[in-house]
């Protein structure tokens, strides 16, 4: 040992309490890394709680037994035979109305079947138990339904179904579903994008690269931009309806254009409120990634006899757009999930047609969830999970689109 | 400030020329003509504003806040300082190297075209890219991979195509700002070479803190150093052989045998 260097007494491992320093480290590691896990845990928490409520059990009573109108299972009839059993079943008046419709026989298979469902069956949900619930006392459920809904069946059902997607909104949660409101979001969303990007990317250009940071309304403006970003929502919700719902009225309901069956409450109104609501977060964020940009690059591109808009075209820009576009991603995941501006400026919370336009009225997905949750009955508890999981996956395929943009366009300029 | 130089041969002139960044002069009263086609280098410690100067040569301090000059910059006898000159103009026809090599984050071939494009170059496209490639000693090292992206290249190589670069938009004045300080020996002599030969048809001014860079690479040398009050000004200019053997300046004297920055 005498050779060992580490030896004497200046080096040795205790004396310059080296091994506490280790083992600090080794405390801040373990601290940071829970964390983690605490936020994972969360997450999971989450997802186990919607998916849970996205399936379940539930106590349905028939006003007619599915199984007295056929002998096989009414998705195994051919379209004449449900068209047979609608014939057979219906009042002539509630027969002629379907028909002046949409003539029974050239309707789809799904079409009819939904029609028995609804005219003839008349299925009520009257209790409704989550796969979890199921799984630990699936025992004490049957009883109790048996003891308290005699007539009822219980049966399993997959909330969040292709059906779910499809169908328009309706006041029986067996027969809700999304359409109205997804195609909602999408159309608010888009208005909210068109109108937000150019404004918010010009707004940054113009204050990372022209302003004169030294003056004062530059400064005031920067200042109130970062301040904008922490407003509440739902004060932008009061503004747009103040500005865009009252004020712009003619403008946003489209009577300008000869539409006069609206008022201001339209998805233009509401995409524009969104847009003011995220621009701030997109303009800081633009902000960054146009400073990000290293000034050689524009200097490079000057000592070239480049114009200040052809290098911030032809150069700034380009580096800096992967950058802008995680700051739109982040802000498009908080506009899609707002719902105080939407309620402010009048999202429709019962709405069974289709958003036809701009001008149309229109409710949003979370809206819908927001709506469902605070109905008491079990079920819509059950389609707002379903509701839940489409603005997740909707959220997420959004941003998995802005992320495959933005890798192609890294790659292009590295 | 003596000058031993031809007149009639000066492509650039300044005079009396002072530079401020706000109240701060970080330069004053600069007299000094550069020879066409003549490789000029501008030496002097840190701090001395040798790169301010060189700046100014091509109005890029435009761009620092609050930067401004006194005097005139000559330009075949025009002041490219005057209201009515566009500085883009003035960059065009006097290009720039950068300290650091900054390709453009895109193809070699992109590189070269996009300089000439912009200042409507209207020929064939390939041709002046290989030429231009050519005559910054590129071209064979490259011209399989054009459509490579510059970043791939080394750093020698990086610096050359920004030379390139800086050609193909056919400026009559190439300002370095210490072109080598960046690259390792054997590049750096690559670039020494490459500026003897685009000598022959262009003018060159190069900043460059190497001493024996300027003793090996130039015709005419400026010495640059501050005053008390940490003004830079030019103690001497002449040619560099004089310069370096004979410098008539004790302070000049001082700072290239070693004794001084």
């Amino acid at each position: 040992m005498n050779h060992d260097p580490f030896a004497n007494t200046a080096h040795n491992r205790d004396a310059s309490g080296l091994a506490r320093r280790h083992r600090t480290g080794k405390t801040w590691q373990a601290i940071f890394f829970s964390s983690t896990v605490i936020g994972l845990l969360a997450l999971l928490a989450l997802l186990a709680t919607v998916l849970d409520k996205s399936f379940s059990y539930v106590a349905i009573e028939y006003k007619v037994e599915p199984a007295s109108l056929a002998a096989k299972p009414l998705d195994e009839l051919t379209d004449a035979e449900l068209v047979n059993l609608l014939e057979a079943n219906l009042s002539k008046n509630r027969l002629r109305t379907l028909d002046r419709a949409k003539t029974l026989t050239q309707r789809t298979h799904s079409d009819l079947l939904n029609l028995v469902y609804e005219n003839i069956l008349e299925p009520r949900a009257l209790a409704s138990y989550s796969i979890s619930q199921w799984i630990t006392n699936s025992q004490q459920i049957r009883a109790e339904v048996a003891k308290k809904y005699p007539h009822a069946r219980l049966e399993f059902r997959a909330w969040i179904n292709g059906n779910f997607l499809i169908d328009p909104l309706s006041g029986d949660p067996l027969l809700a579903g999304v359409r109205t409101a997804l195609l909602g979001s999408l159309y608010l969303i888009a208005i909210t994008i068109a109108v937000a990007f150019p404004i918010g990317v010009g707004s940054a250009i113009y204050l990372e690269e022209y302003a004169d940071k030294k003056k004062w309304y530059n400064r005031i403006i920067q200042t109130n931009i970062d301040n904008l970003a922490g407003v509440p929502s739902i004060v932008y919700g009061i503004l747009g309806l103040a500005i865009f719902v009252r004020t712009l009225a003619p403008i946003t309901s489209g009577a300008f254009l000869g539409n006069a069956d609206s008022n201001g409450r339209t998805i233009l109104s509401a995409g524009m409120t969104m847009a003011l609501l995220i621009l701030p977060v997109l303009i800081i964020n633009s902000q960054e990634a146009i400073r990000a940009v290293p000034n050689s690059l524009r200097q490079a591109s000057y000592g070239l006899g480049a114009t200040k808009w052809q290098t911030i075209w032809n150069h700034v820009l380009p580096s800096a757009l992967p950058g802008i576009l995680t700051g739109t991603i982040l802000a498009i995941s908080r506009a899609i999930g707002e719902t105080a501006p939407l309620i402010i400026v009048g999202a429709a919370t019962f709405i069974t047609s289709d958003p036809s336009g701009p001008f149309s009225k229109f409710t949003a997905l979370p809206i819908q969830i927001y709506n469902w949750t605070t109905r008491p009955q079990e079920v819509y508890r059950n389609i707002a999970a379903a509701a839940i999981l489409v603005l997740l996956i909707s959220l997420l395929s959004l941003n998995a689109a802005a992320i495959l943009l933005r890798n192609r366009f890294s790659r292009r300029h590295a | 400030m003596t000058s031993q130089t031809n007149s009639s041969n000066v492509i650039i002139q300044a005079q009396d020329l002072s530079i401020f960044y706000s109240s701060f002069r970080a330069v004053k009263n600069v007299n000094l003509g550069i020879q066409r086609n003549k490789i000029t280098a501008i030496i002097g410690p840190s701090g001395c504003g040798k790169s301010t100067v060189l700046r100014a040569f091509n109005r890029m301090n435009d761009f620092i806040q609050g930067a401004h000059i006194s005097g005139k910059i000559l330009f075949h006898g025009q002041d490219i300082y005057a209201p009515e000159v566009d500085p883009v103009q003035v960059r065009q026809m006097i290009g720039m190297v950068f300290q650091k090599p900054n390709p453009f984050p895109k193809s070699i071939y992109e590189n070269i075209a996009w300089g000439a494009r912009i200042n409507g170059y209207k020929g064939n496209m390939d041709d002046l890219v290989e030429n231009t490639l050519q005559a910054a000693a590129l071209w064979d090292e490259v011209k399989d991979n054009l459509k490579k992206s510059a970043l791939a290249l080394s750093g020698g190589q990086q610096q050359r195509l920004c030379i390139a670069r800086a050609l193909a938009v056919k400026p009559e004045i190439i300002l370095m700002d210490e072109p080598c300080s960046a690259l390792d020996p054997i590049a750096t002599l690559k670039i020494e070479d490459l500026m003897r030969e685009l000598s022959e048809k262009y003018s060159i001014i190069i900043v460059t803190h190497n001493m024996q860079q300027a003793a090996r690479a130039s015709d005419y040398t400026a010495f640059f150093t501050m005053d008390d009050d940490r003004a830079g000004l030019m103690v001497e200019y002449g040619e560099t052989s004089q310069i370096f053997t004979r410098p008539q300046d004790k302070r000049t004297e001082d700072y290239i045998t070693g004794r001084f920055g």
